[in-house]
């Protein structure tokens, strides 16, 4: 399921790791492809939309940016990508640093942005040639390379037809192909399949999963936790513009356990039994939600709904509904940021 | 500037010229491409042709049966007179076009895709610029065949006849940049019309395009003689040799519209690209 050319040593014991140190950051705009941050931060007025951003994406590799809205991951792809200057830090794409030589970063790089940023009042073809006439590829070259991607990504009936008659899918699927247009060493996806329906979802992640294949470097934003660990080698988890986490989906996932048991109960003074029954079953402490009545047991692997309905029975506790679902990204932040296993900074 | 390349161990100097001349080929490339997008969107939606052709024929229709017979000017056909008065009227609304195409982009996520490209970063402004001064050219050649149909003619010889046509593609390009300007000044496509109408269309009817400047009140007359475009008007009429109503309130520009009108454009130019060019870095930076 993961990428085999990565190889993760790191002992969990970092995770969550907030400390600005914790990844080695070799010089910024060396030599090393990638890409690298070193103590990135964008401030706007008085909000910091992105602090101490510490970053070593190894080239071939996946970095998956989670977050809530207003993280922190568009403020970094938009430095990333030239379109933003940082208030303090540096960072490197391609080798190259993103101040100081953004003309050549812009050559380097691949950009799909949060909006699907293509022309409605053109076709799709015409979209991708203008692209390409961007790139400076010649007048003919840049015909033939259209034709390619639309072939490519499923989109060739659909050459001559108005962007804007487009589904949001195809409309993510021409975004996308015109952020390869130059064949870019580092691509960049901003939320690339958010408002998407689960078939077209699964679909783009499909061509994802080729150009990774295929050696792209890729960091990509997102807001689901199951999009990260589809696609990402390394995850770097953001809140409120700061680094909570850091590491890979399994990291991520021991750490924050695999499955969630909600448990719905009659009153929240029942809480605290529901949580002494089931503590052999979990992974992590429970969580509890007073006003929806929920007790958010983590259960280990291998742990059947069966043998929560037993334990809980066993204890005399009758539940008024049983619900066994995959983590989410809340569920991830409610672990991170729960007091008793985090460090005081990531709390904030 | 010279620039410095490091290439291993050797040490490049590109100079001066070369990297000059290649940076302005990319930029006119650039521009062209640009330029090919607005080319493009009227081949999808010609429609948005309509308002520098069948509109500004619209108006000469109007004004030369309409209100023609209602109007008298001294010394001349009012159908001779009224299409200097049409043309400048049309172009100054023209600024409507890229206002409102810029406007519109910004509040789309297209800019930031051609930002993040490695294409000259005003050609997207410069490109909007080529491609309305060929849509005025066009508006331009559609109001002169419109008026020789309805009678309208010029007495002059070549040279004033090509200075009349250089004259409207310099005020084209000077209402294109204001354009441009206010497109990068509003915060939605939709309040470009509103200001294109407050600041258009009072300074088109407070001038000597449709009436007589003798017609207005005593106040009027003065703003009309100071105003642009009855100066941009008087200088189409002379240098087409159509009838000029005469000049009630002696300002300098009045009096010399042919100089005046290349000065006012001139002024205008000089604030408008400055201050577009450097609106437009700083709407597209943060």
């Amino acid at each position: 399921m993961y990428d085999e050319r990565v190889q993760h040593t790191n002992n969990l014991a970092s995770l969550p790791a907030v400390s600005p140190s914790l990844e080695v950051v070799p010089p910024v705009a060396s030599e090393t492809p990638g890409v690298q941050t070193r103590d990135l931060g964008k401030r706007y007025g008085d909000l910091w939309a992105l602090r101490d951003l510490n970053l070593n994406v190894v080239p071939g590799t996946v970095l998956g940016l989670l977050g809530h809205n207003g993280a922190g991951k568009t403020t970094a792809i938009r430095i990333l990508t030239t379109l933003s200057a940082p208030t303090t830090g540096r960072a490197s794409v391609a080798g190259l640093d993103v101040v100081a030589d953004a003309s050549g970063v812009r050559r380097s790089i691949g950009v799909a942005g949060q909006q699907a940023t293509v022309d409605g009042l053109m076709t799709a073809r015409a979209n991708l040639v203008m692209v390409a006439r961007l790139h400076h590829v010649p007048k003919r070259r840049a015909r033939d390379l259209a034709d390619e991607l639309l072939e490519r990504f499923g989109l060739a009936d659909a050459a001559t037809t108005l962007v804007k008659t487009f589904s949001g899918g195809m409309r993510r699927r021409l975004d996308l192909a015109a952020s390869l247009v130059a064949d870019p060493a580092v691509l960049f996806l901003d939320e690339p399949t958010t408002g998407l329906d689960p078939r077209s979802r699964g679909e783009l992640w499909d061509m994802l999963r080729d150009l990774v294949r295929e050696g792209t470097t890729v960091i990509l934003t997102t807001q689901y936790l199951e999009e990260a660990d589809r696609l990402a080698d390394d995850i770097v988890v953001l809140d409120h513009g700061r680094t909570v986490a850091h590491g890979t989906p399994e990291e991520l996932k021991s750490h924050i356990g695999d499955d969630r048991v909600d448990v719905t109960v009659r009153t929240p003074a029942e809480f605290d039994a529901v949580a002494r029954a089931t503590a052999h079953l979990a992974s992590n402490p429970a969580g509890f939600d007073a006003a929806a009545l929920v007790a958010t047991v983590p259960v280990r692997e291998g742990v059947r709904l069966v043998d929560v309905m037993r334990a809980l029975d066993a204890a005399g506790i009758d539940p008024v509904d049983l619900d066994r679902r995959e983590v989410t990204l809340d569920d991830v932040f409610l672990t991170l940021t729960a007091p008793a296993t985090v460090p005081e900074e990531a709390t904030r | 500037m010279t620039a410095v390349t490091t290439t291993g161990s050797d040490v490049m100097f590109v100079t001066t010229r070369s990297e000059e001349r290649g940076r302005l080929a990319s930029w006119w490339r650039d521009s062209l491409v640009f330029a090919g997008r607005n080319v493009e969107h009227i081949r999808q939606i010609p429609e948005k042709l309509l308002d520098v052709t069948l509109q500004p024929l619209m108006f000469v229709l109007l004004f030369a049966y309409v209100f023609g017979g209602a109007i008298h000017v001294g010394g001349g056909n009012y159908r001779e007179y009224i299409i200097a008065g049409i043309l400048v009227q049309s172009l100054a609304f023209g600024m409507t076009g890229p206002a409102t195409a810029i406007a519109t982009d910004l509040t789309e996520g297209v800019i930031d895709r051609f930002r993040a490209l490695p294409a000259s970063r005003v050609a997207y402004v410069t490109g909007h610029y080529f491609a309305e001064l060929a849509g005025m050219a066009l508006s331009i050649v559609v109001l002169l065949g419109a008026g020789l149909i309805v009678g309208w003619k010029a007495h002059t010889d070549v040279a004033h006849i090509a200075t009349a046509i250089a004259l409207l593609l310099v005020f084209s390009s000077t209402m294109i940049w204001v354009g441009t300007w206010i497109g990068l000044m509003v915060r939605s496509p939709d309040a470009v019309m509103g200001v294109g109408f407050v600041a258009v269309f009072p300074l088109t009817f407070l001038s000597n395009a449709f009436v007589p400047i003798a017609s207005l009140p005593e106040a009027l007359q003065w703003i009309a003689s100071w105003n642009p475009i009855s100066v941009m008007v008087a200088a189409v009429r002379e240098l087409f040799g159509n009838p000029l109503s005469p000049v009630v309130k002696h300002t300098w520009p009045l009096d010399h519209p042919i100089p005046a009108a290349f000065i006012y454009c001139g002024v205008i130019l000089a604030f408008t690209v400055p201050a577009a060019l450097r609106r437009y870095r700083a709407r597209t930076s943060d």
